[in-house]
């Protein structure tokens, strides 16, 4: 099967096109959506599977030869990151079919959502870097579709500053790209990572390093770059919110993982220093708004903004154990932002408020609610042997091993943090006494709602108590970020 | 050649920014639109600009315009357009709902209507 | 609707858009076949139709547009698309790498002898994707007014 790379992406892609034909047929659309997830899933695992037997999978589109043609390269990194990405689709959607009216799914909402599936699973399987911006804008587009899907004033008016800023940075990849391809004459990124080392002029490489961070940073909302993240999430309704907590921001994240350690760490330490100077900007920022705000959507969000700095951090000490710490942690991250979104999109719907004065007592009613929360927030927090803990454990080491203690330490510390946030909700919307009666439109609905999410949290905990069994993938993952010849032999033999 | 376009491509940035920083909203989407001018005239250009020489049409040919830059350029152009055509559409309906197109008037910090 | 709150008198345009209409089609269908081995293709083919049937639009209105054409064009653009992605998806189950194409040349009657290539089916995809995303677009716009 030398297509298998190419299937976790068109299988989403077929179904979405097929739904297209039936826009008002909801139960149609839900049940194709559903199916094609799961099969998907499948292949998916299947990848998984086969390069951990077979190393790293390839597949030259049109059967033009790798440098030159359009590759896709499945990695276990990529392979990982697709199962990831498609399992809490699935689990997403499933929570979707029972969240929305159907007045609302006939608008092809799932139409868009596996088209952000293509775009993300796309982006992660790519072998060259202007696919990257191309799956980056079939995904973009489909965000853009689900963010102003219902069309309320409020959602219209954070959807221009969303697309401003997509567009802008957009603008800026293809520049970045143009410069890289002047330099280096490719943009296979196995071509370039070979060729990037034998540039005379590295100070031009350092700066479209830089180029590159800026573009993969206002998609994954580093810190200077962050400021339309709270505004646009926030209208968003929950399962489109849960998506894009979870997979958009993490296509930034896994962009600069991949380009940094393939194309960019043998040039000085500028960049490095850049990247970890900014994940600890981007840490603050996080822990002051995820403690600041009492309205519950906010402090989730401010949480993406502290895991995407903790990955980072690791990705810039570039070691073995840091890379292996990131990579564990941004897949427990994508499958804890979205329980942890579910969740508070299931309090507001119920409280009819997203503010936490105005909630209290939930668990009295909604005990399975309650508790699914508790686990889910001592999960994001890192609480041993929950999957939280693994990740940060080895990128502290990491960062302890390489002789630092000022940002392993702030890592710390942003648990503390990320556990207070969490608990403030907890305690204020569970705990107490019920406020008044709560009669949003789907406290009638959350017993069936509850139980995507409780099984996404149990894959998060499973995750975690499997930890020493999912290791071994976790090194091969890593393994051709650290060396890079088994990636560019992998994609250049012959 | 080279020289005179990169200039050309400075001034696109430069007018993209001044429409992009202004207050109305239709200015802003013709900023973003010669921000991607100038970033697609940016690929054509780094790649090197020759006249007179046509893209590889049969076999044998030694002397020929790089035409990878030109596939890349018009995959991004393809997406601006339809990106700009949302981005038009999206702007519309915004005006008919808020009945502003205002940047100045749309800031707002409430979140929940 | 718009002539009836300002009546104005456009026989020429009218009259000229209805011939030019069919002068833009066929050159964008000219366009779209040399699109294999010289400039042209779906894309840009695509584009000129549209702006033939955007011609048409300015000229009389939405509602004559919509009973002279009765075309859904998001139905067209999903026809498109999966035209598009069945002929990447057909080398496939030949074990060939995924957008694989084949070709041939046959002798056709009165045309002589022609290449037939997949591309060409992958071309008329994006050509109707793109007819199809652009009149979305701009009737989505004209039809609130």
């Amino acid at each position: 099967m030398i297509n298998l790379p190419i299937f976790p992406i068109v299988i989403p892609a077929l179904a979405a096109i097929i739904m297209m034909f039936m826009p008002k047929r909801v139960v149609i659309q839900r049940a194709m959506a559903l199916g094609a997830l799961v099969l998907t899933l499948i292949v998916s695992l299947f990848l998984v599977h086969t390069v951990s037997i077979d190393g790293i999978q390839t597949l030259n589109l049109g059967d033009w030869m790798a440098p030159f043609g359009i590759t896709l390269v499945s990695d276990m990194l990529s392979a990982l990151l697709v199962t990831t990405s498609t399992l809490l689709t699935l689990f997403v959607v499933w929570f979707a079919v029972h969240y929305f009216f159907e007045s609302y799914e006939g608008n092809y909402l799932y139409v868009a959502m596996l088209f952000l599936l293509v775009g993300v699973n796309g982006a992660f399987t790519t072998g060259d870097i202007f696919n990257l911006f191309v799956f980056f804008e079939v995904f973009l587009m489909s965000s853009y579709v689900l963010i102003v899907l219902g069309g309320r004033g409020v959602q219209l008016r954070e959807s221009i500053k969303y697309l401003l800023v997509n567009i802008i940075a957009s603008a800026l990849f293809v520049m970045s790209v143009a410069l890289l391809y002047s330099v280096t004459g490719t943009l296979n990124l196995a071509d370039l990572a070979m060729k990037i080392p034998l540039i005379e002029n590295q100070n031009v490489i350092t700066a479209i390093g830089v180029m590159f961070i800026i573009v993969f940073g206002m998609k994954g909302a580093l810190v200077p770059l962050h400021y339309w993240l709270p505004g646009a999430y926030v209208v968003a309704p929950t399962p489109i919110l849960a998506m894009f907590g979870a997979l958009l921001t993490k296509v930034g994240v896994y962009s600069i993982f991949r380009t940094y350690t393939l194309l960019f760490d043998g040039n000085g330490t500028f960049l490095q220093t850049f990247l970890m100077v900014l994940a600890v900007l981007t840490i603050f920022i996080g822990m002051t708004g995820a403690i600041a705000y009492n309205d519950v959507k906010l402090i989730i969000i401010y949480n993406i903004m502290i895991a995407v700095g903790v990955i980072l951090y690791g990705i810039s000490v570039n070691t073995q154990t840091s890379l292996e710490g990131s990579l564990y942690y941004l897949i427990h991250d994508m499958l804890i932002k979205a329980v942890l979104f579910m969740l508070v999109g299931m309090m507001i719907g119920i409280t009819k408020s997203g503010l936490l004065r105005d909630m209290g007592g939930l668990i009295t009613r909604f005990p399975m609610l309650g508790w699914t929360f508790f686990v889910a927030a001592l999960s994001l927090a890192g609480i041993p042997p929950l999957s939280g803990f693994f990740g940060k454990l080895l990128i502290v080491s990491g960062g302890m091993d390489e002789g630092e203690l000022f940002a392993p330490i702030l890592v710390l510390l942003s648990s503390l943090f990320v556990l207070f946030s969490v608990m403030k909700i907890f305690m204020y919307g569970f705990w107490g006494e019920a406020k008044r009666e709560y009669d949003g439109p789907l406290a009638p609905f959350a017993k069936r709602l509850v139980i995507p999410v409780f099984l996404l949290l149990a894959v998060s905990v499973a995750y975690g108590f499997g930890a020493e069994w999912i290791h071994p993938y976790i090194t091969q993952a890593i393994e051709p970020l650290v060396s890079p010849e088994i990636y560019i032999d992998a994609v250049l033999k012959e | 050649m080279e020289v005179f376009i990169s200039i050309i491509i400075g001034v696109l940035t430069m007018c993209a920014v001044y429409l992009v920083l202004s207050r109305s909203l239709l200015r802003i989407i013709i900023g973003t639109a010669l921000f991607s001018h100038a970033a697609h005239l940016l690929v054509l250009t780094t790649a090197g600009l020759k006249t007179g020489d046509a893209p590889v049409l049969v076999h044998g040919v030694t002397d020929y315009t790089d035409p990878l830059p030109q596939a890349l350029v018009l995959t991004a152009i393809v997406i601006s357009f339809g990106v700009t055509a949302f981005f038009l559409v999206l702007a519309y309906r915004t005006y008919q709902e808020l009945n502003t197109d205002n940047m100045e008037e749309m800031k707002g910090t409430e979140t929940y209507d | 609707m718009k002539r009836k709150s300002k009546p104005v008198n456009d026989v020429i345009l009218q009259t000229a858009a209805i011939i030019i209409f069919f002068i833009i089609v066929i050159f964008s269908i000219d366009l779209f076949f040399a699109g294999h081995y010289s400039p042209g293709g779906g894309f840009i083919g695509g584009l000129m139709t549209s702006s033939a049937l955007v011609l048409l639009l300015l000229a009389f209105d939405s509602q004559t547009l919509k009973t002279v054409l009765p075309i859904d064009y998001r139905l067209m653009t999903a026809t498109g698309l999966l035209i598009a992605l069945g002929t990447s998806l057909h080398s496939i189950f030949w074990g060939r790498p995924f957008l694989t194409h084949a070709y041939d040349k046959f002798h056709l009657p009165l045309l002589g002898e022609q290449t037939l290539h997949t591309a060409i089916a992958f071309d008329l995809g994006v050509y109707l994707v793109v007819i199809g995303v652009t009149m979305t677009i701009i009737q989505t716009i004209g039809e609130s007014e």
